[in-house]
């Protein structure tokens, strides 16, 4: 299928020299940025507005309207949030490496657009080497005046600081972001009142952007917000990156027009399934994102609406995808470990909660499962997810934990038999078991096990490192 | 009285420029401390503190919060093995286990002569190119356990000042998430990410 592509077109084009000012200038560089400074804050919002933008971090919002809700005091700051860590994304490494002048164009269009003088880029600190290209970037743009004082031979200022973070997933949320670049605990902020438009960093509003979101910006004034909107046929404005990995063919990163089906992207895009073998199941937005299966949701539209209609999200554009012998327990166990272990331990509900999801998903793993288990997940995660409603119903200060219990919704709706044919046999059958099924012995009760081996960096009270039999 | 270098207290100095409040660079100077004296110790986190006119605690309160803040004698090579969902899906575990076994330390240990330090950790972005790991937090994507091994015996005997993804990914990767095309000369030090204002400079070649 063909796709208009725009933030992955230079690096496309271009494969061996993207990054450089020289290529950046010689297609169009900061022409768009030189533009801005001739608009007023109202145009450039109004004109993303109507570019139907949404924010690439994950929660797929207006990208105008964000920045229409900036209060009016000053200072005000950009963050961009480029502490990618979402399993299964990778988007944004790509777009740091191979194009980061793009991205820095849109940071100065953003804080044009937005009175803001001071930008930082808050890269996560494993991307030592998207870390080198952005601040290489950076250095070369101050030498050509299109940062620093009066940019552009104009009047307007901008400081732009690369920042590094520390191997914390939960600072890429707004928040714990900001208070991370405070020189703080990167923990999450209640909002309210500490929404980062009007109480953002320093208590001064700020703009928290994505690096794919602003790096959309120099294309949607050259080409204008309205030939952007009708660049696809689709509720969803503009081209989506998608991040494919797992089990197949050509996993990478693709940039695609919103509306193909999860078909296209599997089958066309990513080749099928590796080694002649069957989908089972794929995450449609990230480790946070409720799972999808062939049975249901092949067919649907990769949309934001779609999504949400069938209980999931495009979220960070990361599709992590399982066939047919991966097993559904060890998978859901994963990914409850990752979000255990990012667990910054603020709130008692995803603290505790994913702790012991973790706990229960690897004694049913490794054959000590109880035939309540499953009821057990399904009760603790009500406790950080009520309901475990789609989009969830807080009772966190952030989206962590309710992120946690999507691979449970996923084991509850569609695997609940695969989940206690693993407690009935003790075991898993699947290829690469940890623990084959046991054979029927006299003595068939479950053997305590050591649990908790690989979960040395829980974040809070530590439950015992055994489960005793009831 | 600082026990740093002029040199590093120089980069503490610029580090702390390029932010409207100083308490803010705590992380970077972390780094910076970090580089300096191998890995976060008591006396760095107290330089720390000075410079951002903040407590020693407040320091080990953010130092504590973030795994890569190497609280404990870090070996020159830290090796990262991915065992998040995209590399488990594709043998990462095993990965893992072969690191382990060959270079003798297990995940979050170092070994007694401080070469190789060994973890498992939580997705490093490299998902396309599974399994990956990192040495140093440069990458090498489509690993497999044998290679695994032969890049801890190449670590042993080669002991490369430098470590550059660009060798390590010829030598012992296959498929990346994305394709390179540009060549890359620079490399990390230490077990801290190489970044010229945070003071590890390394190779960087501009």
């Amino acid at each position: 299928m063909t796709s208009p592509l725009l933030v992955t077109k230079r690096m496309s084009e271009h494969p061996s020299d993207s990054h450089t000012m020289e290529r950046y200038e010689d297609t169009g560089g900061y022409a768009q940025a030189k533009r801005a400074l001739g608009l007023t804050r109202d145009e450039l919002v109004e004109e993303v507005k109507a570019s139907g933008l949404l924010g690439r971090g994950g929660a797929a919002f207006s990208a105008g309207l964000k920045w229409s809700f900036l209060a009016p005091s000053r200072p005000a700051y950009l963050v961009i949030n480029a502490d990618e860590s979402e399993p299964g994304t990778f988007k944004d490494r790509q777009l740091l490496e191979r194009d980061p002048h793009q991205m820095l164009e849109g940071v100065i269009i953003t804080a044009i657009a937005n009175e803001v003088h001071h930008a930082f880029i808050y890269i996560r600190g494993e991307y030592p080497k998207p870390a080198r290209r952005v601040q290489r970037a950076v250095d070369e743009a101050y030498e050509k005046g299109y940062l620093g004082s009066g940019i552009l031979g104009s009047g307007f200022d901008l400081e732009v600081t690369v920042h590094l973070g520390a191997g914390a997933y939960i600072c890429g949320e707004e928040t714990a972001l900001i208070n991370s670049l405070e020189g703080l605990r990167g923990e999450p902020r209640l909002k309210p009142p500490y929404f980062p438009a009007a109480k953002g960093l320093y208590m001064m509003p700020t703009i928290v952007n994505n690096v794919e979101t602003v790096s959309n910006l120099a294309h949607i004034l050259s080409m204008g917000a309205e030939d952007y909107a009708g660049l696809v046929d689709s509720a969803d404005t503009g081209t989506f990156m998608m991040s494919l990995s797992g089990h197949v063919k050509r996993p990478g990163n693709y940039e695609l027009p919103h509306g193909i089906t999860w078909r296209d992207l599997i089958y066309d895009v990513g080749g099928g399934i590796r080694d002649g073998k069957q989908l089972k199941a794929w995450i449609p937005g990230g480790a946070s994102a409720p799972w999808f299966i062939p049975d249901k949701h092949l067919e649907l539209e990769i949309t934001k609406d779609a999504a949400a209609g069938a209980g999931s999200m495009l979220g960070s554009g990361a599709v992590i995808v399982m066939d047919e012998d991966t097993c559904m327990v060890r998978a859901a166990e994963r990914i409850v470990r990752f979000f255990s272990h990012e667990s910054c331990g603020q709130c008692t509900p995803c603290r505790e909660g994913t702790t012991w999801m973790e706990m229960i998903l690897r004694r049913i793993e490794e054959g000590q499962g109880r035939a309540v288990d499953l009821d057990l997940l399904v009760d603790v995660s009500d406790g950080i997810s009520i309901d475990l409603a789609w989009p969830p119903k807080m009772t966190t200060i952030c989206p962590l934990g309710p992120s946690a219990v999507s691979p449970i919704i996923a084991l509850r709706d569609f695997f609940r038999d695969e989940v206690q044919e693993h407690v009935t046999r003790g075991g898993c059958w699947l290829p690469g078991a940890r623990v084959k099924p046991r054979e029927k012995t006299e003595d068939d009760r479950p053997q305590p096990v050591e649990i908790g081996a690989s979960s040395e960096r829980g974040s809070g009270g530590r439950p015992p490192a055994e489960v005793s039999e009831e | 009285m600082s026990r740093w270098s002029e040199a590093t207290r120089e980069r503490a100095r610029q580090i702390i420029s390029k932010y409207p409040e100083k308490r803010s660079a705590v992380m970077p100077l972390l780094y910076l401390a970090a580089a300096e004296e191998g890995h976060v110790t008591d006396e760095g986190m107290e330089e720390v503190a000075e410079w951002c006119g903040i407590t020693p605690a407040q320091v080990l309160a953010v130092a504590s919060f973030y795994t890569m803040y190497k609280r404990e004698r870090t070996g020159k090579y830290l090796v990262s093995c991915c065992t998040s969902i995209s590399c488990m899906l594709l043998g990462g575990d095993d990965i893992l286990h072969a690191v382990e076994d060959e270079s003798g330390v297990p995940h979050g240990e170092t070994d007694d002569e401080g070469l190789i330090s060994v973890e498992h950790v939580e997705c490093i972005g490299a998902c396309g190119g599974a399994p990956a790991v990192q040495v140093n937090y440069e990458l090498v994507e489509g690993i497999s356990a044998e290679k695994g091994r032969e890049l801890v015996r190449w670590l042993k005997k080669a002991r490369p000042d430098v470590v550059n993804s660009d060798e390590m990914q010829k030598l012992f990767g296959d498929k990346r998430s994305f394709d390179w095309a540009i060549a890359d000369e620079d490399g990390a030090v230490g077990p801290f990410p190489a970044f010229p204002l945070l003071g590890t400079v390394g190779s960087e070649t501009e």
